[in-house]
């Protein structure tokens, strides 16, 4: 099971709490992630990805063990921490306020 | 009895205000989705229980909600009829939001970029859904103007949505340019004479009108003076802020423009200018009286750089000759220190016998006047700022 954690919108779009934990096929990559996300939970498609052309929104990001993953392919293999569940892939939308 | 729903889009979730027929005692729900930007919400005019709403964040996309008992629950239509609304782990299983622009080739035209700011080329992309627009005979049916400017329609209650794309095919897409807060389709007026017939405005592109039901569109800004474009008299370019009809009398329009208040006679063929006496006329919203035609509100705004009532006072002005000559509607707004906007889409019209208006401002107010615009009170004062108002009067 790899755990994710979701910021709060996609929350209260979901109808769950910040921490999932999701049965992720193999080849473990973002994608496969976002996939099983969808799956799971419908309300979220098109909320991490966008519908046209599946690539992440502009104003999410995807960090795994403290790092930023955003920038790498979508099919890049994540690391074995997260595979395992012992770290979380975290989806993080951009910080604002004032 | 009668009694009347008020529909509050806000920044920061739904909000459903109801009374009865007095108008002087609120009940307010809500917020709904709260922490969302509600852009719109709108009753289906056939089936008063089913609502639409836009639910729109700039992080995470667009969904669309639907209604089916009057704003009680709410959920994200797709479910075909008989199927489980759930999934295997409970949770719902619509998918409404996605909305994907027609690049097909029976389109004719599939554009691919419109003009950015700087003039360049810039890729069509969806943002949002700005304004719903439910169809006169089918409550399943619903239009939808959405950033980057486009027009959809979905004849499934909200599940799917398909782009009208003989809009965006019309041969000055490929100039339209996004006013400052984007290249928002912000209104669609159905005709109830003629159901071939759509209007849209788009800021900062213009007028449109469609007399086969959207396969081909022409546009409506003959008369439009915009000083603040190159050629000011030029087709595209004018920023349109918002349109209003009265339903009995579809060919006369009102237009509030970004600068000047327009009147039409011939369906938006040709415009003529009726800001007489404004104090200001840059503004958003426009409406129409429920039941006299030539009764006309629109609530000035001091400039396009300060967005707010010109001397700090909110006045609604009314017209009852269709425009030119003006009064200040006042009794119950504040009249000093007053400096909220009133967005597009946030003014509204009941249909009692006497005829209600209502507007919700930037600051979280929305005023109602039960008797046409000549008293005023609150019926919400806190609120998140107001994007959007609709009303519902229900027998």
């Amino acid at each position: 099971m790899i755990k994710v954690l979701i910021p709060y919108h996609l929350q209260t779009l979901a109808g769950t709490g910040p921490e999932l934990e999701l049965n992720v096929p193999p080849p473990y990559t973002a994608r496969a992630v976002v996939q099983a996300l969808e799956a799971r939970y419908p309300t979220l498609r098109g909320a991490v990805v966008e519908h046209a052309s599946g690539r992440r929104r502009p104003k999410v990001r995807f960090f795994a063990c403290r790092e930023d993953i955003s920038h790498q392919c979508m099919d890049s293999p994540l690391p074995d921490d997260v595979v395992a569940g012992r770290e979380p892939f975290i989806i993080i939308g951009a910080i604002s306020g004032g | 009895m009668s009694k009347i729903r008020v529909l509050a889009g806000t920044r920061k979730g739904a909000f459903i205000l109801t009374s009865d027929a007095s108008r002087k005692q609120w009940t307010i729900d809500g917020p709904h989705f709260g922490g969302w930007e509600i852009y719109h919400m709108a009753a289906s005019p056939v089936n008063p229980e089913r609502l639409y709403a836009s639910q729109t964040s700039d992080w995470f996309g667009q969904i669309i909600q639907r209604s089916d008992d009057g704003g009680k629950t709410w959920q994200q239509p797709g479910t075909p009829p008989g199927a489980a609304t759930t999934n295997e782990f409970g949770m719902p299983v619509g998918e409404s939001n996605k909305f994907t622009y027609d690049t097909s080739e029976q389109t004719g035209k599939p554009l691919t970029t419109h003009q950015w700011y700087d003039g360049t080329p810039h890729p069509w992309e969806f943002k949002r859904v700005w304004h719903l627009e439910p169809s006169l005979s089918d409550a399943d049916t619903v239009y939808a103007g959405v950033e980057d400017a486009a027009l959809f329609v979905s004849h499934d209650g909200g599940a799917n949505w398909k782009e009208i794309a003989g809009l965006r095919g019309h041969d000055t897409g490929i100039n339209w340019t996004p006013g400052a807060g984007g290249m928002c389709l912000h209104t669609i007026m159905l005709d109830r004479n003629d159901p071939n017939r759509l209007f849209v405005a788009i800021s900062a592109a213009g007028a449109f009108r469609s007399d086969d039901h959207g396969k081909t569109w022409k546009t409506i800004t003959r008369g439009l003076v915009s000083n603040y474009i190159p050629d000011p008299t030029a087709e595209i370019g004018h920023c349109v802020h918002r349109l209003a009809m009265h339903p009995a009398r579809p060919n006369v329009l009102f237009m509030q423009k970004h600068w000047d208040v327009m009147r039409s006679d011939d369906s938006g063929d040709n415009w003529h200018e009726v800001s007489g006496n404004l104090p200001s006329d840059f503004g958003f919203p426009i409406a129409v009286h429920a039941h006299e035609p030539e009764t006309v509100y629109v609530i000035p705004i001091k400039s396009d750089s300060e967005h707010y009532p010109p001397e700090g006072k909110l006045r609604v002005y009314r017209s009852r000759g269709g425009g030119d000559e003006w009064e200040a509607l006042t009794n119950g707004l504040p009249q000093e220190n007053c400096y909220v906007n009133v967005l597009r889409d946030a003014m509204a019209v009941d249909t009692l016998d006497d005829c209600g208006i209502y507007f919700g401002t930037t600051g979280g107010q929305i005023y109602c006047s039960p008797d046409g615009g000549d008293h005023w009170h609150a019926i919400a004062l806190n609120l998140p700022a107001v994007l959007s108002v609709e009303v519902q009067t229900l027998d």
